[in-house]
């Protein structure tokens, strides 16, 4: 039985998004080809967009999970008295499926990288009946590449796990706040007058609003109800497989109302440029309407604004999302995220001798995002704007 | 200069009250006084009496925009809205929810810690990034160029977090150069502040140089540059004194935006150094669920927001002598 999140739809809308790019590529449209033209001979960038890749597809592994049906102790399937099959509240998805063991070889506390014994001394029992105290041998000895965590859960496997998480918050936000910056800022742009002075007032208030305290509070408020993470009950679902309550989603929808109004004001400005171009005025002076000058000569023509700002905020949304964590405002505590592991991580580095792998998991992930990430959209923003391009040969 | 000045505050006036508009909003309607007295008072034992109590006792006990029992002017006065936000404007910021605090007092205390963190990282932080820009804006194009870009771009994809807590482990812990966290008054302070001042320009350090990189290379390409060299000045002159002032204008817009929040303190900053500053007051407020302080803090940084547009458009009048205010 399918589940489908909120924010699986992200997940699955980007996708479309690199599709329909591919396609675009092949078609010889202007600006995926430009973009295509700067990076394909860098190799620098082809190996950052490689794995950039390799993120997404994890991200999209994790975002495809579906409940099992519960097995009655004879091996049949559990229904219920109507005769509907009872499903498990774990909804494991694709990734978790396929790395079985790394999420089931749980340790009972914290062990260092491909150790053999635990990271704690105990008092054992020797079969001849003596009582010592050392470190116990691990139950999987050499089997976790980072180590294990205080509950004793694989490092790796919930690294892995705050990749969706990332991905999410760092496309989700930006592509739910497209529409909204493209709509506003073209009708401020294109009609002026009254629209424009209503569009400003709005996104000036807003943007002079704290952005953390805007979050914080909105978190507060909206997101401690619905999914948090974790167990899956009928309470959440809609229609059966749809949870349109998840936490993750909120931060999406709430990041991204403190952050549409520096796109809104490129797209304004632009539109205003835009507005007296002569191809403009000659399709206004031939009597063609104001929608359809702004669907096939304004839109397409503020697209690549759209773009660069896409790729160019997805890495500080990434930044932000561990941050937002870390003040206990950004995903629930029981989904897998690279905030989360640091804030529990940030105390275990006190402790004698250091638990310094849960750091290290979340870091080289969370690097191995970012890095990419700036690099693409430099380059990404290097092929559409023509005016940087120039200085970045001097 | 005065009339300008005049015309934008009044401009600020719509936006403070749509701020207002925009957090009451937030604050009773999605989340009504009853959930507050209900969270405040603890979920045992609440009766109606004990929430309508608690309601009169921090004014909460109107209606949220009108209030129909009232006449004539009353209507709009005696409500939630009207109560709460008209005196932020003599910025009477009342008191807390939880411990009925003044929260005028403690904003007024804890601003300093704030300050004396904030500002060595602002002026200290500018002239490490501005002396690295100019230095690989003079070397442009070189090898250092590229490498120190590398850099900037790795240090940028590293999260602050990440900054504070090997900052806080490597000089705090294993070298024992500074206390880890905490803070003290008087000059006692400075043992405390060095460290979270370092860690603050390094965390600005890879986004500052590349901004200002790019503006010196803005600056290079431009005609004056190009008179400046046919007449054969030196490329450190061009440099220093040519470029660098006309560059001062974009990079003012940078500064003094920021300005008026030194006061306003870091979140995570001050939470992770155990500093008693503003930021660390937000985060107690947010972890205590008190919205008036978060309500307070909100207004304070929207209104501090405005006032640093405002200073950012003198500024300019004062660099650039072509920039008239009308």
């Amino acid at each position: 039985m399918p589940v489908i999140l909120a924010t699986d739809l992200i997940i699955y809308a980007l996708f479309g998004m690199v599709v329909w790019f591919v396609l675009s590529v092949r078609k010889g449209a202007t600006i995926p080809v430009r973009i295509w033209t700067h990076i394909k001979g860098r190799r620098g960038v082809m190996v950052c967009l490689l794995i950039l890749s390799l993120y997404a597809l994890i991200a999209l592994a994790d975002s495809i999970r579906w409940r099992d049906p519960i097995l009655t102790e004879e091996g049949t399937v559990a229904t219920t008295l109507e005769g509907r099959t009872i499903y498990s509240p774990h909804a494991l998805s694709l990734l978790d499926r396929v790395l079985t063991p790394l999420r089931e070889r749980t340790e009972k506390t914290f062990s260092a990288p491909l150790a053999t014994h635990l990271y704690v001394k105990e008092t054992m029992e020797l079969p001849d009946g003596t009582r010592v105290r050392d470190y116990p041998p691990l139950k999987y000895p050499r089997a976790h590449l980072l180590g294990t965590d205080k509950v004793g859960s694989d490092v790796l496997y919930l690294a892995l796990k705050g990749i969706r998480t990332g991905v999410i918050i760092g496309t989700g936000t930006t592509l739910l706040i497209i529409p909204f910056a493209l709509l506003f800022g073209v009708l401020a742009g294109y009609f002026g007058g009254i629209m424009d002075d209503i569009i400003q007032y709005i996104y000036t208030t807003l943007s002079s609003i704290p952005a953390v305290l805007l979050i914080v509070a909105f978190m507060l408020i909206f997101g401690t109800e619905g999914y948090q993470g974790g167990l899956i009950t009928d309470e959440y679902l809609l229609w059966g497989l749809f949870v349109p309550t998840d936490r993750l989603f909120w931060l999406c929808v709430i990041m991204g109302i403190t952050s549409w109004t520096d796109l809104c004001r490129l797209i304004r400005g632009e539109t205003l440029k835009l507005r007296e171009m002569d191809y403009v005025l000659s399709a206004r002076a031939l009597g063609v309407g104001s929608l359809r000058i702004i669907g096939r000569h304004i839109v397409p023509n503020v697209m690549h604004i759209v773009l660069i700002t896409f790729v160019l905020q997805f890495s500080g949304l990434v930044l932000a999302e561990a941050i937002l964590s870390y003040l206990g405002i950004g995903v629930g505590p029981e989904m897998g995220s690279w905030g989360n592991m640091i804030n529990t991580a940030r105390l275990e580095l006190s402790r004698e001798p250091v638990v310094w792998w849960n750091l290290l998991g979340a870091f080289i992930f969370m690097f191995g995002l970012v890095l990419p990430a700036n690099i693409v959209g430099d380059a990404v923003r290097d092929a559409l704007d023509p005016r940087l391009k120039v200085h970045g040969r001097i | 200069m005065m009339a300008y000045i005049i015309r934008r505050l009044l401009y600020a006036v719509p936006i403070i009250v749509g701020v207002n508009l925009i957090t009451t909003l937030l604050f009773f309607y999605v989340n009504t006084p009853d959930d507050m007295a209900r969270k405040m008072l603890g979920e045992k034992n609440v009766t109606a009496q004990l929430i309508e109590d608690w309601k009169r006792a921090h004014g909460y006990d109107v209606p949220l925009f009108v209030n129909p029992e009232e006449k004539g002017i009353k209507k709009l006065t005696e409500t939630i809205f009207f109560r709460k936000s008209v005196p932020l404007l003599w910025l009477d910021f009342g008191r807390s929810d939880r411990n009925n605090i003044d929260i005028g007092y403690e904003i007024r205390e804890r601003m300093w810690p704030s300050f004396y963190i904030a500002l060595p990282t602002l002026v200290l932080g500018i002239m490490v990034n501005l002396t690295v820009a100019m230095l690989v804006a003079f070397v442009r194009g070189t090898y250092m160029d590229r490498l120190t870009m590398v850099l900037c771009v790795a240090m940028m994809s590293v999260s602050a977090l990440f900054y504070i807590i090997g900052g806080q482990y490597l000089f705090g812990k294993v070298l024992r150069l500074v206390p880890i966290s905490g803070y003290d008054t008087g000059l006692n302070a400075i043992k405390f502040v060095i460290l979270p001042v370092v860690i603050g320009v390094i965390t600005g350090f890879g986004a500052g140089v590349r901004f200002y990189r790019t503006i010196f290379l803005e600056e290079l390409s431009k005609d004056y540059i190009r008179t400046a060299r046919a007449k054969g000045l030196g490329e450190a002159t061009v440099l220093f004194k040519h470029a660098l002032k006309n560059a001062m204008i974009p990079i003012l817009t940078n500064v003094v935006v920021t300005l008026p929040f030194l006061f306003y303190g870091s979140l995570i900053m001050e939470s992770f150094f155990a500093i008693p500053g503003l930021g660390s007051f937000t985060i107690d407020a947010i972890n205590a669920q008190d919205f008036a302080i978060v309500r307070a803090m909100v207004y304070l940084g929207s209104i501090l927001y405005i006032v640093g547009l405002i200073l950012t458009d003198i500024s300019y009048t004062l660099v650039d002598p072509r920039v008239r205010l009308e």
